[in-house]
């Protein structure tokens, strides 16, 4: 494993408050569900609550979310973004911890608010929020300090870093660990797990023929892995490879670790499983 | 060079389309990866030393109008000259009238992106001198008529039998049973043509990979020498540089250079890293008779104190484009403009302008593999983002762009409006993919299944479910 330190360098996670040992009532977690969960797979949601339920925490879902505000901070749209933003904040602001099943939507969250509503009446709120906002898998891993999960999963997977999760939150060694303790599971390392699938938010569909060509180098490496299941911890990414390893007529399953984790399985992966 | 980002798009399809291209690119994609993880793996010190890379840049870039005026007073103190250039024009001029009034008819130049920028080879041949190149990748590149495709290596979208295939075609004399297979057979030919241009050129240009404000010194880093005869040989040594490569000391651009050619081609050190000041001393075995520094603003001064202030740091060493995705799926001459990849997609708008170049920003999946390998520590993603933000505000999207965020963004601020669309639409979807769960077209969904497959939503929103289990769970309380 030592091969992949190199590749955050530049990011290191953000320093974790210390765990509360003297807390005795449960953690109250707001559940950012992320918008492509809430609408293409709902399984990663329920698979996050029972991972932060058997954890020992509470958990809530605010229903006045909606996004995180990335395709409009992404094109150019600080406006829209802003507004956004806020809105998450106001949300979530009364919870112990904010926790997203996505790196990429707890790195707007966690990164990039702050800088985004730098300056305005909201800048205060939007660093102390900044402090509660976490990954799940890095949460469970980091925070919670949770080393093995009670799941079991015949068969071998290969795990995809997504970029934000690795590069803005140092997500990388978490998801490994937990998943070897899965009972049953087989890990087989894919090469350049760490090089981005293409996916990019709006840029897949800005840019469909690049998008391609980057998720074509993406399938052969999870092929070139030999594992029954892709696994990542990003909706958007999963979806994109998926959706490319079906067109392929890939056998491969495509989940979302936290499915994994949560020893739920036996629903069908995405994609419906079927072909 | 005339802008081509607009075209970016057909560009990137073509680049894509082109087997000869995508076969340099895998080669190059997986040589410099290696190559520079390998040397910053054996150097414990190197996050460290990006850091104070990156201070020395930092701190300089404050006080630049003071390190240049103190650079120029140590040029003209060793017996050199200093040209100030507003613009690329002013550049092109101020070479043409010290080739002028050397009676240059040849140059020989050594590679340098500066040079590339204000399109000077062009200019020259117009006015009548001969520029020849004599980096090999240079070479090759001004052989076909091409431009640089990647910043340290030019002919990057090459590959070796075509490089032979355009020897025989232009060395007449080259005998036709002679080897050239191998690279270092071509690098032997292409030695052997360019040797006497040293001797028969009147003027040598070079750029300059950094300038040192305490003694008038300029520095160039090479893998192949042809910079140190390019610039002692001639009787003049021309230097172009932008004003952004001036350090304060020695000891500063000795402290970049460790992660200059580390972060660019995994190599310690350059094999040539090359020290000029002034012209040749009457004690001094060679060098140039004359030494002029063209000094190029070309934009730059107006970033200062901007969102696009750090990308001042920029030393020019690749590393973003050889890690970036986009690049290695398109590569280089995509872009449309002199600088490719991550640093030309922030460079470019800055220098030529967002509304010809709109597309370079946009086409980033913000993974952040170049930023992470940055020797300068420069945030390249959010800078793209900025420009973003300017293409935005002054309406250059697609109007069709605009629409359809526009129309996303109203439901995403309106949460009770986004739950009633969402719980409406989403269960429709889903029971329109049938018993397959897969779509392979939908009506504007072409970007995404043009190339891929997409999953039908499982069923109902999570929030939807979510709230029947909260409502069955509070009714299983009052019960």
């Amino acid at each position: 494993m030592s091969e992949r330190t190199g590749s955050a360098e530049k990011f290191k996670p953000a320093k974790e408050e210390p765990l509360k040992e003297e807390s005795i009532s449960p953690k109250r977690v707001g559940l950012f569900v992320t918008c492509l969960v809430d609408l293409f797979r709902p399984t990663v949601g329920f698979a996050a609550v029972k991972l932060l339920e058997e954890a020992g925490c509470t958990v809530e879902v605010p229903m006045a979310q909606t996004c995180c505000g990335q395709p409009a901070y992404n094109s150019g749209d600080r406006e829209d973004a802003a507004a956004i933003a806020r809105q998450t904040i106001e949300a979530f602001e009364e919870f112990d911890y904010v926790v997203a099943p996505s790196g990429s939507c707890a790195g707007m969250l966690k990164k990039h608010y702050p800088s985004l509503l730098k300056g305005t009446s909201y800048e205060a709120r939007a660093e102390a929020f900044s402090g509660r906002v976490h990954e799940l898998v890095s949460f469970l891993v980091d925070v919670l300090g949770i080393t093995e999960v009670p799941a079991r999963h015949e068969g071998s997977v290969t795990y995809h870093d997504s970029c934000s999760g690795l590069r803005e939150l140092g997500i990388q060694q978490q998801p490994r660990k937990l998943l070897s303790s899965v009972e049953g599971l087989e890990l087989k390392e894919m090469q350049n797990s760490d090089v981005c699938c293409g996916f990019g938010g709006t840029f897949c569909v800005k840019y469909p023929d690049i998008s391609n060509k980057i998720v074509e180098e993406k399938t052969a490496s999870i092929e070139g892995a030999g594992a029954d299941t892709l696994l990542a911890g990003d909706l958007g990414c999963l979806m994109n490879m998926a959706g490319k390893l079906h067109r392929q007529g890939s056998r491969v399953e495509v989940r979302h670790v936290a499915e994994v984790l949560a020893g739920m399985t036996d629903k069908p992966a995405i994609g419906g499983g079927g072909r | 060079m005339e802008i081509q980002s607009p075209q970016f798009k057909q560009k990137a399809r073509k680049a894509i389309a082109d087997e000869q291209l995508q076969r340099a690119m895998g080669k190059a994609k997986i040589g410099f990866v290696g190559k520079r993880k390998k040397a910053v793996d054996a150097l414990p010190e190197f996050e460290d030393l990006r850091s104070s890379a990156r201070a020395i840049k930092d701190h300089t870039l404050e006080h630049l109008d003071l390190y240049l005026e103190a650079y120029e007073r140590k040029v003209i103190a060793s017996g050199g000259q200093v040209h100030w250039a507003e613009t690329a024009e002013d550049a092109r001029q101020a070479v043409l009238s010290i080739c002028r009034a050397a009676g240059a008819r040849t140059v020989t130049k050594g590679k340098s992106m500066i040079t590339e920028e204000i399109a000077l080879n062009d200019f020259l041949e117009k006015e009548g001198v001969r520029p020849v190149e004599t980096d090999l990748g240079e070479y090759i590149i001004q052989l076909r008529g091409e431009h640089p495709s990647h910043i340290i290596g030019p002919a990057l979208h090459l590959n070796k039998e075509q490089v032979e295939e355009d020897f025989r075609r232009v060395h007449t004399e080259l005998p036709a049973g002679r080897d050239l297979s191998q690279p270092e057979s071509l690098l032997g030919e292409a030695r052997h043509i360019l040797r006497p241009q040293y001797f028969q050129a009147d003027v040598g240009i070079t750029g300059a990979n950094f300038l040192v404000a305490e003694t008038g010194t300029s520095i160039i880093v090479t893998n192949e020498g042809n910079g140190d005869l390019t610039q002692t040989l001639p009787r003049v040594h021309i230097v172009v540089a932008s004003i952004e490569k001036v350090v304060p000391t020695l000891e500063d651009a000795s402290q970049i250079l460790r992660v200059l050619a580390r972060s660019a081609t995994g190599q310690d050190m350059s094999v040539y890293t090359t020290l000029s000041t002034g012209p040749r001393r009457p004690d001094d075995p060679d060098g140039p008779d004359e030494y002029h520094v063209i000094l190029l603003d070309n934009g730059r001064s107006s970033m200062l104190g901007t969102e696009f202030h750090e990308m001042l740091r920029c030393i020019r060493c690749g590393a973003c484009m050889n890690h970036c995705p986009v690049y290695h799926a398109v590569g280089g001459h995509a872009y449309g403009w002199v600088y490719p990849g991550p640093m030309g997609s922030v460079l470019t708008p800055s220098l030529v302008g967002v509304d010809k170049a709109g597309h370079l920003p946009n086409a980033s999946t913000f993974c952040g593999r170049c930023e992470s390998v940055c020797p300068m520590q420069i945030p390249l993603p959010r800078m793209m983002r900025h420009w973003r933000e300017r293409e935005f505000e002054r309406g250059l999207n697609p109007a069709t762009q605009r629409f359809g965020l526009g129309f996303w963004a109203f439901f995403a601020r309106r949460p009770g409006l986004y739950r009633l669309a969402t719980s409406m639409a989403i269960p429709a979807l889903s029971g329109l993919a049938g018993r397959r769960r897969w779509f392979r077209s939908l009506p504007f969904a072409g970007g995404w299944t043009r190339h891929r497959d997409l999953p039908a939503p499982e069923s109902r929103t999570f929030m939807q479910q979510w709230r029947d289990r909260e409502t069955a769970k509070q009714e299983g309380g009052a019960s």
